[in-house]
């Protein structure tokens, strides 16, 4: 099994808001992530795939059909977007690193031909980021 | 669903490895240019990495700020600009880094109740890193 690893960037802006909380609640529990006009982010993706290495062609995976499936599924949707307000997964879920994590595997797992997807990384800043592997 | 979050802190502090069990020439040959009596320091960065169910109201693993509070008090108030050979942690045991992983490990894993700690990794230079995951592993 070897693992391959390819990375992406993109920026968007976000607020972290819960319709369901109070004003108060909203603001102690998010902070200056709740600035209703929103913020944003250098989102760096780290997407990493597993797989046998073909005896034919020597890849795990053909990093060509990788890279375009992660431009088409993540960065054409995500980069220079308002998440909350563009981005179908959070019109009722809050875009936190955890979901957008979250998402990006969905949005992956079922595209990819060869290889199967073992984890997605999302830095929010280089000091914060979150790691998904599908796990229930 | 459960996710892993990291977060990184920096932390700067001197040490030097000196070991009471050794004789000067077996410290000598062990710890190198470590073993300077003057000590020396580092630039560390500690990653934690903890995890759990993401939360359906909030979307977080836990509260950054509630990780942060804790790292700044627990961790960064007790190591940051510290001999750590002079800190009660080190009155026993070479202040190495995978000694000072440890610590830190203990310190989250006994004191965060918010979040599963998964892993501690502490780089102590660009070149240098040790991870800790618990006693188990």
């Amino acid at each position: 099994m070897v693992y391959l690893t390819r990375k992406a960037e993109f920026s968007a802006s976000h607020l972290y808001h819960n319709p369901a909380f109070t004003p108060e609640e909203n603001r102690r529990i998010f902070g200056k992530c709740n600035n209703p006009n929103g913020h944003g982010h250098n989102y760096t993706l780290e997407v990493t795939v597993k797989g046998e290495v073909d005896p034919r062609s020597g890849f795990v995976v053909d990093l060509k059909q990788l890279k375009e499936v992660m431009h088409r599924e993540v960065l054409d949707a995500m980069d220079h977007r308002f998440l909350n307000k563009e981005v179908p997964e959070f019109l009722h879920r809050i875009p936190t690193t955890e979901n957008i994590a979250i998402a990006i595997w969905q949005r992956l797992a079922t595209q990819l031909e060869s290889a199967k997807l073992h984890r997605v990384r999302v830095y929010e800043t280089p000091d914060l980021f979150v790691d998904f592997y599908g796990e229930p | 669903m459960k996710a892993h979050l990291s977060r990184r802190y920096l932390f700067s502090a001197s040490h030097r490895l000196h070991s009471e069990e050794m004789s000067t020439e077996e410290n000598k040959r062990t710890y190198g240019k470590c073993n300077n009596p003057y000590g020396h320091g580092h630039n560390y960065i500690v990653e934690i990495t903890v995890s759990g169910q993401v939360d359906e109201q909030t979307g977080m693993v836990c509260n950054l700020a509630d990780l942060d509070t804790f790292i700044e008090r627990e961790v960064l108030a007790r190591f940051d600009h510290e001999n750590l050979n002079t800190l009660q942690e080190f009155s026993k045991e070479v202040p190495t880094t995978e000694n000072l992983c440890i610590q830190i490990y203990e310190i989250v894993h006994r004191g965060f109740p918010h979040a599963h700690l998964e892993r501690v990794r502490l780089e102590e230079t660009m070149m240098n890193s040790f991870e800790y995951t618990g006693k188990s592993s």
